[in-house]
């Protein structure tokens, strides 16, 4: 009895439904990567403008992103939007939009933190060189935030993939789900299987962002 | 011989594969002051941090006052008591200000009451002239200032013998003096100490004995004049001549 | 919009009592982070053999799930070996489990940032190691960490949302139970919001106005 419940994993196709499940999830988080990096550059941009109105409008945004539960804005998006606007926004768009609203909240003070983090004295000694401000962008800048941003920004994709776990409570069908599904099917064969389940996507979650943490970790050392 | 205070015999230390003191056989009588003497690297340093335990020794033996002085021992705390030490870098403790530096170790591992210590840390403040700044952090000093002040520090826990580790080397040189004096006085008043420094000057005022260091190795060990007019080895002799400019222009006329 | 207040001051007790429980376990839940990443820190500071290992083992694997998958193995798989918990008892559980290893690296990276000479300062007055720790390493390591630990802290109260997962009635749980029952999804999303900010807000402005502190009494040497 004690061993039975770790063979509903393989019966039958579960183990692969586990993973399309979690399939789900790392698309949504994928998506959202890929639109927030640019969205985040640009917005980082903006947030070093010396212009008070622009500082106020990101400060707020920043802030109401980042203190705000990732599940608050989930739920705002997909239960207030929907009916405020009468938009019929499906549980995968909301969580899009969502996640890329906050990708693009960390992602643009990442690149803030890098590009304020260049000392000025390598502005004066560019400038010193005959640089002009865009060759000084291109040759000084840019070169010094990407050392700093690229292991931040695989950082941010493991908190993606993690966070992204949450489309759950909006009611997607994803690898919990799933398991669940699983779990209920064989209930009265396999009671323990619920150990089974939940301990393999447990270990699916870590798999897929262990790896990436690693990456980071070794690149961060790497470049310092 | 009588009144050894300090006894090192036979000491090697190695770092990997380095072996940077080769052999030190050293005595140091109480109330003596030594002074150590070396190109960098010479293992002058590490010779210091050996004596307080700071660094395990690979081979040989320090003695202070016939105890043995070992790295890993749970004795070396109470055995530190006994030799004070100051840094190159000062090292006062950032978050506390200065009476609070000098009690903090005199009070929690002597035992001391407040009072006593805080008199006693009155008294050497008042000496060297900082008094006033009791109530200041260490931020707030200037080097010879902080320098002074760790002075006191390893002071006030009643050493018995006290070692320098190139007090000055971080100091503005306008700052070289009042730390200096503090140490000349600290001789007259008849402290044991071993002391590593690059102000020869100091070293030729203060010393009872020199010993000069090259690659680990006792290479001089004399009186301060014979040592600085006639150096018995040609290492010696190159070595003070790195001190001495000559002038190389001739005057235009 | 048009909002209906009758609405919102009939079921204010109902969020007040969530918000009591949400706030409930972010107390508990950080209590413990804070205790289990002093204890991880101090071990990995100490490099103390095999204890490090494991705790570092620990800290991957916290740092790479999320609370919810570690949530749902608590309260749901658990169980089936004998450990049952109440859903409160995971969501503090969970949230600890999590919380340590956040906490854990935010303060060994304050106790790493004290330099050797001072440990080795400390060493030459005689003083223990555990009164280096206490007098010494720690009040300095403080400073770097805590605008760390802050950060953590509103972290993990804004993780705490996850707990409605394991059906727990906090202020996620209360939103969603009405939306379900009336269908008056502004209404309990705006308070959800509010809600949020009442316990978020000050706290990050007390932790914002604790870093500038620090920033500026900055110890220097």
């Amino acid at each position: 009895m004690q061993d039975s419940g770790i063979s509903v994993l393989f019966m039958g196709s579960n183990f692969l439904r586990l993973l399309e499940g979690l399939w789900v999830t790392l698309r949504i988080s994928l998506i959202a990567v890929i639109l927030s990096i640019p969205l985040g550059i640009l917005f980082g941009m903006f947030m070093t403008l010396k212009n008070p109105i622009s500082k106020a409008v990101s400060r707020v945004y920043l802030e109401f992103i980042r203190i705000m539960p990732q599940l608050v804005l989930l739920f705002i998006a997909y239960f207030g939007v929907t009916r405020a606007f009468g938009w019929n926004l499906s549980a995968d768009a909301s969580a899009i939009i969502v996640f890329v609203l906050w990708g693009t909240a960390e992602m643009g003070d990442l690149v803030r933190g890098a590009l304020i983090s260049i000392p000025k004295h390598q502005y004066d000694s560019a400038s010193a060189l005959g640089m002009t401000k865009i060759q000084t962008f291109i040759y000084v800048v840019v070169p010094q935030t990407m050392r700093r941003l690229i292991p931040l920004t695989i950082n941010l994709t493991t908190r993606m993939i993690k966070t992204t776990s949450l489309v759950v409570l909006i009611g997607m069908t994803e690898v919990l789900k799933v398991g669940k599904q699983i779990i209920d099917a064989n209930r009265f064969e396999y009671p323990t299987a619920a150990l089974w389940i939940y301990g393999v996507i447990f270990l699916l979650y870590f798999l897929a962002c262990w790896p990436i943490s690693i990456l980071a970790k070794k690149l961060e050392k790497r470049w310092r | 011989m009588e009144n050894i205070q300090l006894q090192v015999s036979g000491l090697i230390k190695r770092f990997g594969t380095e072996t940077v003191l080769n052999g030190i056989d050293l005595s140091v009588r109480k109330g003596e002051v030594v002074v150590v003497l070396g190109p960098s690297g010479c293992g002058k340093s590490t010779l210091l941090r050996c004596m307080n335990g700071l660094e395990p020794k690979s081979a040989g033996t320090i003695l202070l006052d016939g105890e043995e002085v070992t790295s890993d021992s749970k004795k070396i705390a109470q055995l530190r008591q006994k030799i004070g030490m100051v840094f190159q870098s000062y090292d006062l403790f950032p978050h506390k200000n200065i009476m609070d530096n000098i009690t903090l170790a005199p009070v929690k591992v002597q035992k001391r009451s407040k009072k006593e210590v805080e008199q006693d840390a009155e008294r050497l403040l008042k000496r060297v002239g900082l008094w006033e700044k009791r109530k200041a952090y260490p931020r707030e000093l200037s080097g010879g200032q902080k320098q002074r002040v760790a002075i006191i520090r390893a002071l006030c826990m009643n050493p018995e013998v006290m070692l320098f580790d190139e007090v000055t080397a971080a100091l503005d040189p306008e700052m070289v003096r009042e730390v200096l004096d503090v140490i000349l006085e600290l001789a007259e008043s008849g402290m044991t100490m071993v002391i590593v420094t690059h102000e020869m000057q100091f070293a030729r005022a203060i010393a009872d004995r020199i010993i000069f260091l090259d690659n680990g190795k006792i290479v001089e060990n004399s009186p301060p004049e014979l040592f600085f007019t006639n150096p018995q080895t040609q290492r010696a002799k190159d070595f003070l001549q790195t001190f001495a400019y000559e002038k190389r222009r001739t005057a235009i006329n | 919009m048009n909002l209906n207040f009758d609405f919102m001051q009939k079921y204010l007790p109902w969020y007040l009592e969530a918000a009591v429980l949400t706030v409930k376990i972010a107390f508990f839940g950080i209590l413990l982070s804070l205790l289990v990443g002093v204890v991880c820190s101090v071990v990995q500071y100490y490099r103390i053999p095999v204890i490090r290992r494991i705790i570092s083992v620990y800290i991957e694997i916290s740092r790479n799930t999320p609370l919810l998958v570690q949530l749902f193995f608590l309260y749901f798989g658990l169980p089936k070996i004998g450990i049952v918990w109440s859903a409160e008892v995971c969501a503090i559980v969970g949230l600890a489990f999590l919380g340590g290893s956040y906490m854990s690296e935010s303060i060994r990276s304050g106790l790493e940032s004290v330099e050797k000479s001072q440990i080795e300062s400390a060493a030459s007055l005689g003083m223990s190691k555990l009164l280096t720790m206490k007098e010494v390493i720690f009040p300095q390591a403080l400073a770097v960490s805590v605008p760390g630990v802050c950060a953590n802290v509103i972290f993990l109260i804004t993780e705490t949302s996850v707990v409605s997962g394991i059906a727990l009635a906090d202020l996620m749980y209360v939103t969603k139970d009405l939306i379900g029952l009336y269908y008056v999804t502004d209404e309990a999303l705006i308070m959800l919001v509010v809600f949020y900010l009442i316990i978020l807000l000050p706290i990050s402005i007390i932790a914002s106005f604790i870093e500038r502190r620090l920033r500026y009494a900055g110890f220097g040497n």
